[in-house]
């Protein structure tokens, strides 16, 4: 009880503000101008070392390799936001790919016919770990865990691990295509990735949906709730076509990232996906989202993104040995974590303070 | 009446596993009688074992105050790499003969402390910074990951003297002795929590941390005590884990940390707390 006053009696202030305070004030309480800052930072120590930093040809290609891990970040950042947790879609990413890369292999396809597979695949056993959730109220963390292994599992046994190498010409060549081309200094065409189109695409579907249909501010409101949804239920908000389709979209996202994976390194390789689930977390979570939903934007999970593609490709341009890698990674992700939790730590003291004056 | 007393029985998660258990057991044993139950077989069982249950009580630990510790295979990782060190310094295996109980017991030390300092800062970060659980332990775990790489350069260490092998190949009485430590562990941890302040303590945050708080409860201090609990757990695997195989490495183990998370649901324990 008095946890929701306070949280009234803090968000009356800061509605004042937002229509007093000045902009640089304003801007300091996100937690994406802080990641920014951090990228600036970053940008300006890697630039300083390497100069073949800060150039067009390595911003492009580093949106190129990222596009993988950003596409699956935002299905994830989608159901962070409804209170869940997903961990099984990178298998449900495998699977899709793996399919996908069967029947383009044993029959012909275009890349039209690619992506709806293996999107088909992706949201049919996103619609299998919400039935779950929904009907055996099951936490989502188990079920995912639980369909991670069960999905993962059954491709293995059916594909016998094998890899895919003979991927059709048409594969390899619409992953070349370039939507903007510049020539470097040496006459080598660069720019701007189809890849990396995709994901700008699934960045303005998922912007959409949250901002601007009621499915998708319901999303937040049964996020906010916690564990008992009943006030979101009362408020009129279906809980079982929200779950539906929170999973079914990180099944969409997982089936697209499959097969951009596919694109990337053209090889389909079973293994090569799955255990990758706790980098693209990290990365959300970076970006501001709270594990416990409610919260989370688009632009902090892509700055999330940059921040750690930013961060792998600058030790590599500064001829750090690989193995720092994650030291520093984990380094960032904890310093991100405690600074947020301090500043709502602070957030807190501060409307305690105006409630007791 | 009837049927709602079947329904609460089964509802009870122990009375349940068992049963599962059992048919399994049982199905085992039906499908192939001659080769599951030697006692060979059950042996081999009961050295693998002992590891996974003490990372699932170290799991199921943080798991009761509401929290889950994604560090645990790291964490303990580190204490084998540290301990695996330790034990190539003292008693290089090119020249060593003797049976190292002395250097034993320090390496044991050596472990557990390297379990002590990451529960230590797996605690500060949860219960006085306050991070959510779930985002310090993943951030430590990405950490001590890449020390573990680092240290090792991925290497794998090996090559123990006889005593430490003892620890997770011996046998006393015909028992596997890690299979002894763990009966005696999980009796600890088990006491701890059913009969201790500091148990109720933990079941009480796990279920209401706000009312726990006004109950007069050291909230921070019950969490430090539980992510400490969790790395001594870890490190007790790892001796167990690095003397079973003769060796330490980075990843060994990764594959155990989301079956620790299911070993200790399966068991009754609540996400929520």
């Amino acid at each position: 009880m008095s946890q929701l006053l306070l949280r009234r009696i803090y968000s009356k202030r800061s509605n004042g503000s937002r229509y007093k305070g000045c902009i640089v004030k304003r801007l300091l309480q996100k937690h994406e101008s802080y990641i920014f800052l951090a990228i600036i930072l970053l940008t300006i120590v890697i630039t300083a070392i390497n100069q073949n930093f800060l150039t067009l040809e390595n911003l492009f290609d580093i949106l190129k390799s990222y596009s993988f891990i950003g596409i699956m970040s935002i299905g994830v950042l989608v159901v962070l936001i409804s209170g869940g947790i997903d961990i099984s879609f990178t298998a449900v990413a495998t699977v899709g790919q793996y399919i996908m890369a069967v029947i383009i292999t044993k029959y012909t396809g275009n890349i039209v016919l690619a992506f709806t597979i293996s999107i088909f695949i992706g949201i049919l056993l996103g619609l299998l770990n919400a039935m779950f959730i929904y009907f055996f109220n099951i936490p989502t963390i188990i079920v995912t865990i639980g369909t991670l292994n069960v999905f993962y599992g059954l491709l293995i046994v059916f594909s016998g691990g094998r890899w895919i190498y003979n991927l059709p010409e048409w594969f390899a060549r619409f992953a070349e295509i370039r939507v903007l081309t510049l020539l470097n200094a040496n006459g080598i065409p660069y720019g701007l990735s189809i890849i990396t189109v995709i994901w700008i695409a699934v960045i303005v579907i998922a912007a959409f949906i949250l901002r601007f249909t009621v499915l998708g501010r319901s999303l937040y409101a049964v996020g906010g709730c916690g564990f008992d949804k009943s006030p979101a239920q009362r408020a009129g908000i279906n809980i079982f076509r929200v779950q539906m389709f929170v999973y079914a979209f990180i099944g969409f996202t997982a089936g697209i990232a499959g097969v951009v994976q596919a694109l990337l390194v053209q090889t389909v390789a079973p293994n090569s996906i799955v255990g990758k689930e706790l980098n693209v977390i990290a990365a959300v979570i970076i970006g501001g989202a709270s594990i416990s939903g409610g919260t989370g934007t688009i632009t902090g999970t892509v700055l999330g993104v940059m921040l750690l593609a930013i961060l792998s490709n600058g030790l590599t341009l500064m001829r750090v040995p690989s193995y720092w890698y994650d030291v520093v990674i984990g380094l960032v992700i904890l310093l991100s974590v405690s600074a947020s939790a301090l500043r709502q730590k602070k957030k807190m003291q501060r409307a305690i303070a105006v409630e007791e004056a | 009446m009837e049927l709602k007393k079947r329904i609460n029985w089964i509802q009870n998660e122990f009375a349940m596993l068992s049963i599962i258990i059992l048919i399994v057991l049982l199905l085992m044993g039906v499908l192939n009688p001659l080769r599951f139950f030697r006692i060979y077989n059950l042996q081999s069982m009961a050295f693998q074992l002992p590891e996974l249950g003490l990372l699932s009580l170290g799991m199921m630990v943080i798991m009761l105050t509401g929290g889950i510790n994604l560090s645990l295979i790291a964490s303990a990782n580190l204490s084998g790499i540290l301990m695996a060190l330790v034990l190539n310094r003292l008693a290089p295996p090119e020249t060593f003969t003797g049976t190292g109980s002395g250097i034993v017991l320090l390496v044991i030390l050596v472990g557990l402390a390297a379990g002590i300092v990451v529960g230590l800062a797996n605690g500060a970060l949860v219960a006085y910074v306050g991070v959510s659980p779930i985002l310090a332990t993943l951030g430590m775990m990405t950490l001590l990951n890449g020390v573990n790489i680092l240290i090792t350069k991925g290497y794998v260490i090996s090559g123990f003297p006889p005593a430490f092998q003892f620890i997770g190949n011996g046998k006393v009485l015909g028992i596997p002795f890690p299979m002894i430590i763990f009966a005696l562990i999980a009796a600890a941890v088990g006491i701890a929590m059913k009969r201790t302040p500091y148990g109720l303590e933990v079941y009480m945050l796990g279920t209401n941390e706000t009312a726990t708080r006004y109950s007069a409860v050291n909230v921070p201090k019950v969490l430090m005590k539980s992510y400490v609990i969790s790395g001594l757990l870890s490190a007790t695997a790892a001796i167990v884990m690095i003397s079973r195989f003769n060796s330490a490495k980075s990843d060994y183990g990764e594959s155990y940390l989301l079956v620790t998370i299911l070993a200790a649901i399966l068991g009754g324990t609540n996400v929520y707390g």
